[in-house]
């Protein structure tokens, strides 16, 4: 399958995505580095800090297995549950579950803490129900309360990526296999699973990824005994100006990063076969079997108190005010003060504004990514060593520290004092490198799923490999183009580590703008943080909700067979 | 369709470099780097800039450490003209790394000696705060509970689990009450207050916001402790952000000797900056009249301007404490990363 002769089109392809890593990353990285160096050179390492880095590598391993390993636990059943059934709010529930891939972190921590925080309505309703003196949930500040909102920050990836892979799954092979007198287990153990292998092993390697470089979340929903690599490499740059160690760290981790990615890169390779793909939703049917319908319940009520209550709680807090009797109650207040600029201050933005920034640079990160994700993704296919190759660079920038990164991106382009103008620019492109590894992990192994005889029998047919990719392949892939962009969307929102190095105070993200009002005391200050987490949630939804209703017009049978007339003519 | 994207795609990577390179074609305009905590108001700013037909751009970057050591970072080619927001904790770096140029503001003649820390006028004082201790006073009287005259009653069992910190490592009044506690018990007895403290079940978070708006008891977020470490203005600005008129805060500032720590912030004219002449009438501009009296109400710290006018929410529900503690700015810059990281240890065992 190798092509002798490389046209003009391929190395484009290949030279496009690598020239803007090159500029956007490795400069960047260089640059950092250099500084780095040459502060070592002048001050060196005062003394080997071998039980901080022990200390850090240990713990942030330890975080991120358990971490993944239980939003696996969680995602897997939820998965099988939305590839396979239909229920009321079936659509609702799968934009829910990726909406808190967009929270700042600092609001996470409030909603939290509204629902199982010491007078949160969970503790208070036990105490209630149990006539108890003591809040019965105290989880705060420890390792439970961390791996809780890591697994309620990621669930999502397991469920959209497996849930995505295992509903096109061809459900003949299975029904197959039963014939012939498999027993489900079976079926399951040999059929299912291996052909679902490469999705699941993507979101282990997604979430994993995450959790390994997660910093707000350890940061504000543990304490400072909780200390990952990221957290340290925050630490020792922006306290100590540690530069050398903050390096060497930032080292470990992308050394990790990468480990971890080739093992799972080279499991999961082994066994990516090619499979017809199927129409959407033809697996789908509503559950009838007692056993089933016990099933649908358990995941939905798991799914409803992890992902949808937190959400609720968030909501309810900003739409809850203090009334003249000092009493609580329901007010629009919060969101009417979020358009006044009551104090008259030079960095008022009002949240619209603020609220359209994150919106363009979402849609300027998110379109840049699935293009460099597509352009590579239509190299990698036709090679294993260049596929690999691709998928190491590309996931290097999501391996390295936010704050590395940031202060590499500020050292590289923020130089001279008028071209803070600038840094607008340079938010989508950092925030596209950051989700480009999501969007080709997604892509590759759709593509790669197409049966190389669809393109060969299209082109016997004299179609040009315009129109293949335009009948064949895109229809094929177009679920997992909704996704990765969703996505990339959702990550672009959602970033802050990186962003809070670039943004200028004119042009606030959304997220940059909800922590300004944490930043002083006051409950209409925490009411209008509230009020601007619920307007981001809810444009995130309404965005979401429409994306997954394109994914099903494509879908459409109907929109099959025009394209069929369309070729017949 | 693929051709398309690679049209579009260059197209916005020629944008993006144009982008980056055209920069130095800019108008000249005054760059202030400051911290995330800089605020205010419109008229202050648009009244400079039309008195001296200029645009003045903010750089926020972060707290008080991490806009000192971006500063450094870029001290070669400069990001700013002007550095506001340097303290007293930091500003010994700040000098060592020889980020300022000298200016000797006219301005300075209303300004208080003993917040003028460097004699070769490279910082000059801005403002100045306490962080102390917050309260919450419900808590207390419906407890019928004394309050803590001292850093050593926190560590008495009534007490016990009623105080949330932060980590110094992390957090800027982190790190300003741990010096609170050094100046009080001193670098050999610190650690052992600090065991005291944890053996009495003192919670340490990251960040202030976790610690004022999930532990504390006294914010609306109604959290478990009735102690906090913030700021000595916080109770005032409880009641201009209250979401209905109060007659009083709902919280006040402990004021024990040693138990608040002085923070004083500076301004300095950035090293090689190309807007030497703007960047003094900025800084004489900051020390001045208009701007000093707009600071209390936007950034809740005192004006270093002693002619400045108070608002009276400043005089009606702020503790000041008669004796803040205080380190030598040189013993800070000396030890600051040592004491952390002993602290570090102790709090990680």
């Amino acid at each position: 399958m190798v092509h002798k002769r490389i046209g003009a089109g391929r190395i484009l392809r290949w030279f496009i995505p690598l020239a803007f890593l090159l500029v956007f990353y490795f400069f960047p990285l260089g640059k950092i580095t250099a500084v780095s160096m040459s502060t070592w050179k002048h001050d060196g390492l005062s003394s080997w800090p071998g039980s901080i880095i022990a200390n850090a590598i240990g713990f942030t391993l330890f975080e991120a297995t358990v971490a993944t390993l239980l939003t696996i636990l969680i995602g897997l059943p939820a998965a099988y549950l939305f590839s396979h059934f239909r229920f009321k709010g079936r659509a609702f529930m799968r934009v829910a579950a990726t909406l808190p891939f967009i929270l700042p972190t600092v609001v996470v921590a409030a909603a939290f803490n509204a629902l199982i925080g010491p007078r949160g309505w969970l503790n208070l309703m036990l105490i209630r129900i149990f006539n108890l003196s003591q809040p019965p949930i105290t989880i705060q500040n420890s390792l439970a309360a961390i791996l809780l909102a890591l697994v309620f920050y990621n669930v999502s990836v397991v469920i959209r990526v497996v849930s995505t892979a295992w509903e096109g799954l061809d459900i003949r092979l299975e029904n197959a296999a039963r014939t012939l007198g498999a027993s489900p287990i079976k079926v399951l153990k040999e059929i299912t699973l291996p052909l679902l292998r490469p999705s699941i092993l993507s979101a282990f390697l997604l979430v994993f990824l995450f959790d390994f470089t997660s910093f707000g979340v350890i940061l504000m929903m543990g304490g400072p005994q909780f200390t990952t690599l990221e957290v340290e490499i925050y630490i020792q740059t922006m306290q100590f100006l540690n530069l050398p160690l903050a390096g060497v760290l930032s080292l470990i981790q992308l050394i990790f990063s990468m480990l971890i990615t080739a093992a799972i890169v080279q499991s999961g390779r082994a066994f990516s076969v090619p499979v017809m793909p199927r129409v959407k939703s033809e697996n789908l049917r509503h559950a009838k079997k007692p056993r089933e319908k016990v099933f649908q319940g358990f995941i939905l009520t798991i799914l409803l108190v992890l992902l949808v209550l937190p959400l609720v709680a968030l909501t309810v807090q900003a739409f809850v005010g203090i009334g003249e009797n000092g009493n609580r109650q329901i007010t629009f207040d919060h969101f009417r003060e979020l358009s006044l600029n009551t104090r008259q201050s030079y960095f008022y933005v009002p949240p619209i504004v603020a609220l359209r920034n994150s919106l363009l640079y979402a849609l300027a990160a998110s379109g840049l990514a699935l293009l460099l994700g597509f352009l590579l993704a239509s190299v990698t296919s036709r090679s294993r060593f260049i596929g690999r190759l691709v998928n190491w660079l590309v996931l290097l920038p999501l391996g390295t520290s936010a704050v590395t990164f940031g202060l590499g991106l500020l050292l590289a382009f923020g130089l001279g004092a008028t071209s803070s103008r600038w840094y607008p620019l340079l938010i989508p492109i950092a925030h596209a490198l950051i989700a480009l590894p999501f969007v080709l992990r997604l892509l590759e192994p759709a593509l790669h799923s197409i049966p190389a005889n669809l393109r060969w029998a299209a082109r016997t047919l004299g179609a040009s490999p315009r129109d293949v990719w335009r009948f064949v392949e895109l229809p094929i892939v177009w679920r997992m183009v909704i996704t990765a962009f969703v996505y990339a969307f959702a990550i672009s929102l959602g970033e802050f580590g990186a962003t809070t190095f670039l943004t200028r105070p004119d042009i606030p993200t959304l997220p940059i703008a909800i922590y300004r009002y944490l930043n002083l005391p006051g409950s209409s200050n925490f009411g209008q943080a509230m009020a601007m987490a619920v307007i981001l949630l809810a444009v995130c939804a309404l965005s979401m909700l429409i994306v997954d209703r394109l994914q099903i017009n494509m879908n459409n049978p109907i929109n099959n067979e025009r394209v069929e007339d369309k070729e017949i003519a | 369709m693929e051709l398309k994207m690679k049209k579009n795609l260059i197209f916005v990577i020629a944008i993006v470099l144009f982008g980056l390179t055209a920069c130095q074609a800019e108008p000249a305009a005054l760059t202030v780097m400051t911290h995330d905590s800089f605020a205010v108001s419109d008229a202050v700013i648009v009244e400079f800039e039309e008195q001296n037909n200029v645009k003045v751009n903010f750089l926020l970057s972060g707290d008080t450490g991490s806009v000192l050591n971006r500063a450094i970072l870029a001290k070669d080619a400069p990001t700013a003209d002007v550095l506001y927001g340097v303290d007293n904790t930091f500003l010994s770096r700040a000098l060592s790394e020889d980020v300022f140029e000298v200016y000797q503001s006219s301005m300075l003649e209303d300004i208080p000696v003993d917040l003028q820390l460097d004699d070769q006028y490279r910082a000059l004082p801005v403002d100045f705060g306490d962080v102390c201790i917050n309260y919450d006073k419900a808590y207390f009287s419906e407890n019928n509970l004394a309050l803590p005259a001292t850093l050593e009653d926190l560590t008495n069992p009534e007490y016990a689990g009623l105080l949330v910190v932060e980590n110094p490592a992390t957090s800027s009044p982190g790190l300003a009450f741990m010096l609170a506690t050094i100046a009080a018990y001193g670098e050999e007895g610190y650690l052992d207050y600090w065991q005291r403290l944890q053996d009495n079940d003192v919670v340490i978070v990251n960040d202030w916001e976790t610690a004022y708006y999930t532990n504390f008891s006294g914010s609306v977020g109604k959290g478990a402790q009735p102690m906090v470490v913030s700021y000595g203005t916080s109770p005032a600005v409880e009641v201009v952000y209250a979401e209905q008129e109060l007659d009083e805060s709902p919280t006040a500032s402990l004021v024990g000797e040693n138990m608040c720590y002085r923070q004083i912030e500076f301004v300095g004219i950035l090293k090689d900056t190309q807007q030497r002449e703007m960047a003094e009438k900025f800084v004489d501009f900051m020390l001045g009249k208009t701007f000093q009296e707009d600071i209390p109400m936007n950034m809740f710290v005192f004006p270093a301007n002693q002619n400045a006018q108070l608002p009276s929410e400043f005089v009606d529900y702020i503790q000041v404490p008669d004796q803040p503690a205080a380190l030598p700015m040189d013993s800070i810059e000396a030890n600051r990363d040592a004491w952390i990281k002993a602290w570090r240890d102790l709090i990680l065992n």
